[in-house]
C-alpha cells in the first residue's frame, strides 16, 4: 500500500515537471480547456439552444467527435495484434502507448457524450440499480457499459505494467496477458456497439445498413493506427524507447489493407444506394452531390474522399510507405479523412432530410466548437500526462531505485517499533 | 434567461442549485459564480426516483410540490394529476386525410392546451445562395402540404406552406403527430427508461427522468418527439392550469417531450384538443377495445393507410380516406 501510494506520489513529480517546452504544451492545453470550460457553462446556462443542434438534427458535433474517438480508442489497443503476430521487439511498450491512448481517447468519449446530454446532472439515472439502466434492450445503455469497461481494462493493464516495470519487477504475463486478450475482443465491441447504435434506427435508412458496424471497423483500423505512428515516431525521437522502422512499416501495410477495406465498403454502398435509386438515396445525395441547394458538406466529404484515397496509395506503394515524409503525410490525411467521414459524414447525413423530409443545414457553433476544442485538449492533456510517466519508467530512467538515491526522504519516518 | 423567478428568503436559503457546484466543477472552480438558469434543480428533485418506482405517497407529496411550485410560478392556481390508465382501454385515433384542409387549428390550439414552450428555437438555415435564419416553434403536430399527383412522399413534403388560403388547388395536407406505436422504438432505445408505454396504449415521457441525450428523437420514425432546447417559456395568462404530470405540465429545460393523446383529457373522458378544434371533423378519437366505437367503425369499414408501415411500429394512429 506505502509502495503504491509513494509511485502515485512520484509519477505525480514527473508528470507535473519538465522542459519549458513540455510546460508551454500543457499550459496551452490547459488554456483550451478553460476556453471550452467557459463554452460549456454558457451551454449549460442557456441550454443546448446556444448549439446548432435542432429537432431536426438532434446530435452534431459532440457525438461527430465522440464516434470518431470511439474508433481511435479501439484500434489503439488492436495494435497490440500485429506487435504480437509479428513479434515486434518493444511490444510491451507498444501495447501501453496504444492502452494509454485508449484511455485518454475514452475520456474524451465520456465527456463528449457528457457535454451533448441535456441534463448532466441526471447522469446517476444510468447507474443500475440506483437509477435505472435499460439493459440490454437499449443500445445506449450497452455503450454506457462497454465504454466504461474499456476504460477501467486499459487502465488497468497500463498502470499494472508501469508499476511493476516501476519497482524493477518484471510484469507477471499470467496478469496481463489475459487483460490484454480481454481487451482486444472488447476493443472490437466498443466500436461494433457504437455502429449498432446508429444501425438498429429503422427510421434512418442512411444508418440502417448492415454494413455500418465493418466499415466502423475498417475505418479506426486507418485512423487509430495512422495516430499511433505518428505518436511512436515522436516519442522514440524524445526518448530512447526503440521502435524499429520495421514495425513502423508493418502497421503502415496493414493500414493500406484496412483502408482498401474501408474504400471497397464505401463503394459497395455507392452502389446499392445509386443503382437502386429509391427514396433511401436522399442522405446520401445530401452527403455526395448537395440536396435541393443544401450542400453543407458536400467539400468535406470529397475531401476526405480524396484523402483516403491518396493515403491508400502512399500506404500501398512500398516506396512512399517507407519515406518517413510521405508516410507522416499519409498518416495525417487518413486521420483528417477519416475524422470527417466518421464523424459529421456519419451522423449529420442520418438526420438531413429528416424523417418527415425536411431539410435542416447543420453547422456547429461557436460554442460547440470551442467546447470541443476543449474536450481535445483534455484528452490530449490526459495523454501527455500519462505518457510523460510512462516513457521514462519504460526506458528505464524513471524507475524506483534511480528515484530513491536521487531523493533524501525526508518527513518519512520509520513508525517506532 | 427569461424572467426573474421571485423567490422568498427562506426558499432561496433552502434551495441548493446542483448545477451550478456542477458547472464550477467543469470550470475547476474559476468561473464566477452566475445563476444556471437553463438548469437548476432543488434537491428534492434531483434525488426523486422514477415515476414508475414512486410509492402512493411520494407520488402525491410530489405532486402538490409541483403545483404549489406552479400556481407559485404561474400566479394562478395549477392543478397536477396523475390519472391512471382506465382498465380494459386502448386509446386510437384516425384523422381522414380526404377531409383535412390544413388550416394547422390544431397545431395551434395543441399548443396551448399541452403548455407548449413559446420561445422560438431559432435556426440557423444555410442554402448555397442564402443564410438567414428561422423561427420555428415547438410543435407536436406537423402539417405536410404534399402534391396530389406525386401522393404521399415526405422528401417532397413542404412543412412551412404559407399560402394565403388554403387549402390549395392540387395539394393535400398530412398532419403527424406521435402515432403512438405499438411497437415503439423511441421506447425500446431509452437509456434510461424515462419513456414508455402506459398499458392504455399511450407512449409517455417522464420529464423528471429524462437525461436528455436525444436517442429517442433519432429513433422515433414520424418526428414526434421535440426537446427543449432552451428553457420553456409559458405567458403566465396563457398557462392551462389542469395538467397531467405524464403530459402537460410546463417542462423543463434539457428534456424530450412528445404527444400523449392529451392524457389529461382523455383519461377523464374527454376528446383531445386537436379532435375538438378541427373544423371540418377529419379526426376520431376512441377506445380500441370497444367494437361499437367510432374508431372500430372506421378500421373496419374504411380505407385505412398506416404511415411507414413497412417499419413495424404498428400505429395506433389511423390515416382514412372517408370519402
Ligand atoms: S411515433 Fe415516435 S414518439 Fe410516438 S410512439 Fe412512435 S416512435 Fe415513439
Ligand atoms: S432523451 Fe430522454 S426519453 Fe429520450 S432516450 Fe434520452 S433519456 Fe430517454
Amino acid at each position: 500500500m506505502k509502495n503504491a501510494w509513494r509511485f502515485f506520489l512520484e509519477t505525480l513529480r514527473v508528470s507535473l515537471t519538465g522542459s519549458k517546452k513540455y510546460y508551454l504544451w500543457v499550459g496551452f492545453l490547459l488554456f483550451c480547456i478553460f476556453v471550452g470550460a467557459l463554452a460549456y457553462v454558457h451551454q449549460l446556462k442557456n441550454g443546448l439552444i446556444v448549439t446548432a443542434m435542432r429537432d431536426e438534427v438532434s446530435w452534431g458535433f459532440y457525438i461527430s467527435n465522440f464516434t470518431f474517438l470511439v474508433g481511435v480508442a479501439a484500434a489503439a489497443v488492436l495494435l497490440v495484434i500485429p506487435a504480437y503476430i509479428y513479434n515486434f521487439k518493444p511490444i510491451k511498450e507498444i501495447a501501453v502507448l496504444g492502452e494509454l491512448l485508449a484511455v485518454s481517447a475514452m475520456v474524451m468519449c465520456l465527456v463528449f457524450v457528457t457535454v451533448d446530454i441535456g441534463r448532466p446532472d441526471r447522469f446517476w439515472h444510468l447507474i443500475p440499480k440506483l437509477g435505472m439502466l435499460h439493459f440490454p434492450t437499449s443500445l445506449l445503455s450497452w455503450d454506457v457499459i462497454v465504454l466504461n469497461g474499456y476504460l477501467i481494462i486499459n487502465l488497468c493493464i497500463a498502470v499494472y505494467i508501469l508499476y511493476k516495470m516501476y519497482h524493477n519487477e518484471e510484469p507477471n504475463k499470467n496478469v496481463y496477458w489475459p487483460l490484454i486478450l480481454i481487451s482486444i475482443p472488447w476493443a472490437v465491441s466498443i466500436h461494433t456497439v457504437t455502429a449498432f447504435l446508429y444501425n438498429g434506427l429503422a427510421a434512418r435508412p442512411f444508418w440502417n445498413a448492415s454494413i455500418l458496424a465493418p466499415r466502423f471497423l475498417a475505418s479506426a483500423f486507418c485512423s487509430g493506427p495512422a495516430f499511433m505512428l505518428i505518436i511512436f515516431q515522436i516519442v522514440r525521437k524524445v526518448s530512447n524507447i526503440e521502435i524499429s522502422d520495421k514495425a513502423i512499416f508493418k502497421v503502415a501495410e496493414l493500414i493500406a489493407y484496412s483502408m482498401f477495406i474501408n474504400l471497397f465498403l464505401l463503394g459497395a454502398e455507392w452502389f446499392k444506394e445509386y443503382y437502386s435509386d429509391t427514396v433511401h438515396i436522399a442522405s446520401m445525395k445530401y452527403l455526395y452531390e448537395g440536396l435541393k441547394g443544401h450542400s453543407a458538406l458536400v467539400p468535406w466529404i470529397w475531401a476526405a474522399t480524396i484523402f483516403n484515397v491518396i493515403a491508400f496509395f502512399l500506404f500501398l506503394i512500398p516506396k512512399t510507405r517507407e519515406n518517413f515524409l510521405t508516410l507522416n503525410i499519409g498518416c495525417v490525411l487518413i486521420f483528417i479523412g477519416v475524422y470527417i467521414e466518421k464523424g459529421m459524414g456519419l451522423v449529420v447525413p442520418g438526420f438531413t432530410p429528416d424523417v418527415l423530409g425536411e431539410i435542416y443545414e447543420y453547422s456547429p457553433t461557436n460554442t460547440e466548437l470551442l467546447v470541443s476544442l476543449g474536450v481535445w485538449a483534455l484528452g490530449l492533456l490526459v495523454y501527455t500526462l500519462l505518457l510523460k510517466v510512462a516513457i521514462p519508467i519504460q526506458t528505464g530512467e524513471f524507475r524506483v531505485d534511480k528515484v530513491a538515491r536521487r531523493e533524501v526522504p525526508e518527513g518519512e519516518q520509520v513508525p517506532a517499533s | 434567461m427569461f424572467r426573474k423567478k421571485k423567490y422568498t428568503e427562506a426558499e432561496r436559503r433552502s434551495r441548493r442549485k446542483f448545477i451550478k457546484a456542477i458547472a464550477a466543477v467543469a470550470a475547476a472552480g474559476i468561473v464566477p459564480h452566475r445563476k444556471a438558469e437553463a438548469l437548476d434543480v432543488t434537491w428534492e428533485e434531483w434525488t426523486q426516483q422514477h415515476f414508475k418506482r414512486l410509492t402512493k405517497e411520494e407520488l402525491e407529496r410530489i405532486l402538490k410540490r409541483l403545483e404549489e411550485k406552479y400556481t407559485r410560478e404561474y400566479g394562478k392556481k395549477v392543478s397536477v394529476t396523475a390519472e391512471p390508465p382506465i382498465p380494459g382501454v386502448t386509446f386510437a385515433y384516425a384523422l381522414d386525410l380526404s377531409r383535412c384542409i390544413g388550416c394547422r387549428r390544431c397545431v395551434y390550439a395543441c399548443v396551448t392546451e399541452i403548455n407548449q414552450s413559446r420561445n422560438p428555437h431559432m435556426k440557423t438555415v444555410k442554402t448555397t445562395e442564402e443564410v438567414n435564419r428561422r423561427k420555428s416553434w415547438l410543435q407536436w403536430i406537423r402539417v405536410l402540404e404534399m402534391e396530389k399527383v406525386k401522393g404521399i412522399n415526405v422528401e417532397e413534403a413542404e412543412i412551412y406552406y404559407n399560402p394565403p388560403k388554403v387549402p390549395e388547388e392540387g395539394k393535400f395536407y398530412m398532419p403527424v403527430q406521435c402515432q403512438q406505436c405499438n411497437n415503439p422504438p423511441c421506447t425500446k432505445v431509452c437509456p434510461v427508461v424515462a419513456t414508455w408505454k402506459e398499458p392504455d396504449g399511450i407512449v409517455v415521457v417522464d420529464y423528471n427522468w429524462c437525461i436528455g441525450c436525444r436517442y429517442c428523437m433519432a429513433a422515433c420514425p414520424y418526428g414526434a418527439r421535440h426537446f427543449n432546447w432552451v428553457k420553456p417559456f409559458i405567458p403566465k395568462d396563457e398557462l392551462n392550469p389542469r395538467t397531467h404530470y405524464l403530459g402537460n405540465r410546463p417542462r423543463y429545460a434539457g428534456v424530450v417531450e412528445k404527444c400523449t393523446f392529451c392524457v389529461q383529457r382523455s383519461r377523464n373522458g374527454r376528446y383531445p384538443a386537436c379532435v375538438e378544434i378541427c373544423p371540418v371533423g377529419a379526426r376520431k378519437f376512441g377506445n380500441l377495445n370497444d367494437p361499437e366505437s367510432e374508431i372500430r367503425y372506421i378500421i373496419e369499414n374504411k380505407r385505412v393507410y398506416i404511415f411507414k408501415e413497412e417499419l413495424n411500429t404498428q400505429p395506433k394512429f389511423f390515416y382514412f380516406f372517408g370519402v
